[in-house]
């Protein structure tokens, strides 16, 4: 039996080059808090980027793989999504 | 960068270069832009990329691209919790020229690509990204980038930027793609021997194979798996519609490990490291989620126009022939100077004319009819595991009676009835 890789793990294995700031955005926590019980941006993203700690959502975007689901998949448009500036956000070296 | 181009095509994947390359090779000013370090760093794919459609293109690019393996098997597995259906089809014929299809590591593959389009005289510039297009008088006039005094003009502008095409969006080509559309595929590079591929998979030096995978690869929620082999790597991935992972509440990096250790997967990947992870969406509309591929000084191609068939796991290769009908419409437009909505609608037409556009028409309810009835995966695909089972269990019963026992276990004649509908349905959305 293999042993389950942990989200951590895998993003170890992934290259960023961060930008000093964030390109996503949670519009209105309040939404999060009262609208959202699933908090479904946690489950759904394949990085993990989303973290909810009681009241607001951590947002890591250093992780994040750019693919758009929490912009396309957040049932009350929440998420401001742009793209990193250029040169900066994941650098995939394979697939 | 001078300031005015002929033409600047945004994102250097597949649809972007091969339009670049086209325009370039026919003496056309072209601006490939890419937000990422280099081509292919912010690109993943499956990765099957089709012979034909780069061979038009390209003559015999297989010779120096860097392709991983030619493949000569496609197996597919229908895939219960300890068992699997398995069909495949293994030809030789495959593995030797002209080909039929090779697996690729995108940064690899295209970076190389976009390294031809410079050859023929296109300006790549990377670490860039566009951020709105520029509209004069209702006619995109050129994009607005990151740079620094950023501006870019050109007769006409084609976006390539994938599957967040954002610029379409801005210009009102489409709405957001709703989570029923687009599909989230996670995967992950293994690393593993070549050798140990080569016994695994049953192949000579050099062949490859893949195998797509249904049912439980995916818990019973509409999607796919595939394992393919590259050289000295395995990819390995899941894709579901993203409003499969929201419903069932399932987080897909799970799903991806529940693939690897599952005991008809476990075995192939067995002592493999995992060495790179990565997650994307693909756009699964289809036919109907075509958005405006064609305005006033403006085209849309590959994935930003969800080119992709998710019945054939084709997009590549559909990819590449829209950058390269969008370049021949361009050519054609500048002959007579009119980058007009009209003239490039010819790109539409084409489009449409297109075994793209024939393949997406033939199986233009195929994924929301999948969607829409959870049966064939939930329920179909785990009969047809038990039914093979029993045939072919040598247990001292009849044949006879083994026939009857499968029957009873399609369920009451309601039941049966429904799974006879249901196969009829099945023939008429892939048909
Ligand atoms: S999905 Fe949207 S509303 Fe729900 S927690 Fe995430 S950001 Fe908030
Ligand atoms: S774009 Fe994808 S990876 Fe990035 S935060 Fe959104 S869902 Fe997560």
């Amino acid at each position: 039996m293999m042993k389950n890789q942990t989200i951590e793990e895998k993003q170890y294995l992934v290259r960023f080059n961060a930008d000093t700031k964030s390109h996503l955005h949670v519009l209105d926590p309040n939404i999060c808090l009262t609208k959202c019980p699933d908090k479904i941006c946690t489950i759904f993203c394949p990085a993990s980027v989303y973290k909810w700690e009681e009241i607001r959502m951590h947002v890591g975007y250093e992780g994040c793989h750019e693919c758009g689901s929490c912009r396309i998949g957040c049932p009350y448009e929440n998420i401001k999504w742009e793209y990193p500036r250029g040169g900066h956000g994941i650098v995939f070296r394979l697939g | 960068m001078p300031e005015k181009f002929d033409c600047i095509v945004v994102g250097a994947g597949p649809a972007g270069t091969a339009c670049a390359y086209e325009l370039a090779k026919a003496g056309v000013n072209v601006l490939l832009l890419e937000r990422g370090e280099y081509p292919g760093s912010k690109n993943v794919m499956g990765g099957v990329l089709y012979r034909k459609m780069m061979e038009d293109i390209i003559p015999e690019f297989y010779k120096e691209a860097p392709l991983e393996r030619p493949i000569v098997e496609q197996r597919f597995m229908m895939m219960d919790k300890e068992s699997a259906v398995t069909f495949s089809y293994k030809g030789l014929e495959w593995g030797r020229e002209p080909y039929n299809n090779f697996t690729v590591l995108r940064a690899k593959f295209d970076q190389w690509f976009a390294e031809k389009a410079v050859e023929q005289g296109a300006l790549l510039v990377c670490e860039t990204v566009a951020l709105e297009c520029i509209v004069e008088n209702g006619r995109v006039v050129g994009v607005r980038t990151d740079r620094p005094d950023g501006d870019v003009y050109a007769d006409v502008v084609v976006l390539a930027d994938g599957v967040n095409s954002l610029l379409a969006k801005q210009l009102g080509f489409h709405r957001e793609w709703r989570p029923d559309e687009v599909a989230l595929a996670t995967m992950e590079i293994l690393k593993l021997d070549k050798g140990i591929i080569e016994d695994r998979f049953n192949l000579e030096p050099g062949q490859g194979c893949t195998i797509e995978l249904f049912g439980d690869a995916t818990k019973g929620i509409l999607g796919t798996g595939f394992l393919y082999t590259n050289k000295d790597t395995l990819s390995i991935g899941v894709g579901t519609l993203l409003s499969g992972l929201i419903k069932h509440k399932i987080k897909p990096y799970e799903l991806l490990e529940y693939v690897k250790n599952h005991p008809m997967i476990r075995p192939y990947i067995q002592g493999s490291e995992p060495i790179e992870y990565l997650a994307h969406l693909i756009p699964e509309g289809g036919y109907h989620s075509i958005p405006k591929v064609a305005g006033h000084g403006v085209l849309v191609v590959g994935d930003a126009a969800q080119l992709v068939n998710a019945i054939h796991r084709e997009g590549s290769n559909m990819a590449m022939t829209s950058g390269r009908l969008a370049a021949e419409t361009i050519i054609m437009a500048k002959e007579y100077n009119d980058f007009s909505e009209s003239m490039l609608d010819h790109y539409r037409m084409k489009l449409m004319e297109s075994f793209i556009g024939q393949d997406l028409k033939k199986y233009k309810d195929a994924t929301h009819h999948f969607d829409a009835f959870p049966q064939y995966f939930e329920r179909y695909i785990p009969m047809m595991n038990r039914a093979a089972s029993q045939m072919f269990t040598v247990d001292g019963a009849s044949k006879w009676e083994k026939q009857k026992k499968i029957w009873r276990d399609f369920g009451s004649t309601g039941e049966k009835l429904k799974l006879a509908r249901d196969v009829i349905k099945a023939w008429r959305v892939m048909k």
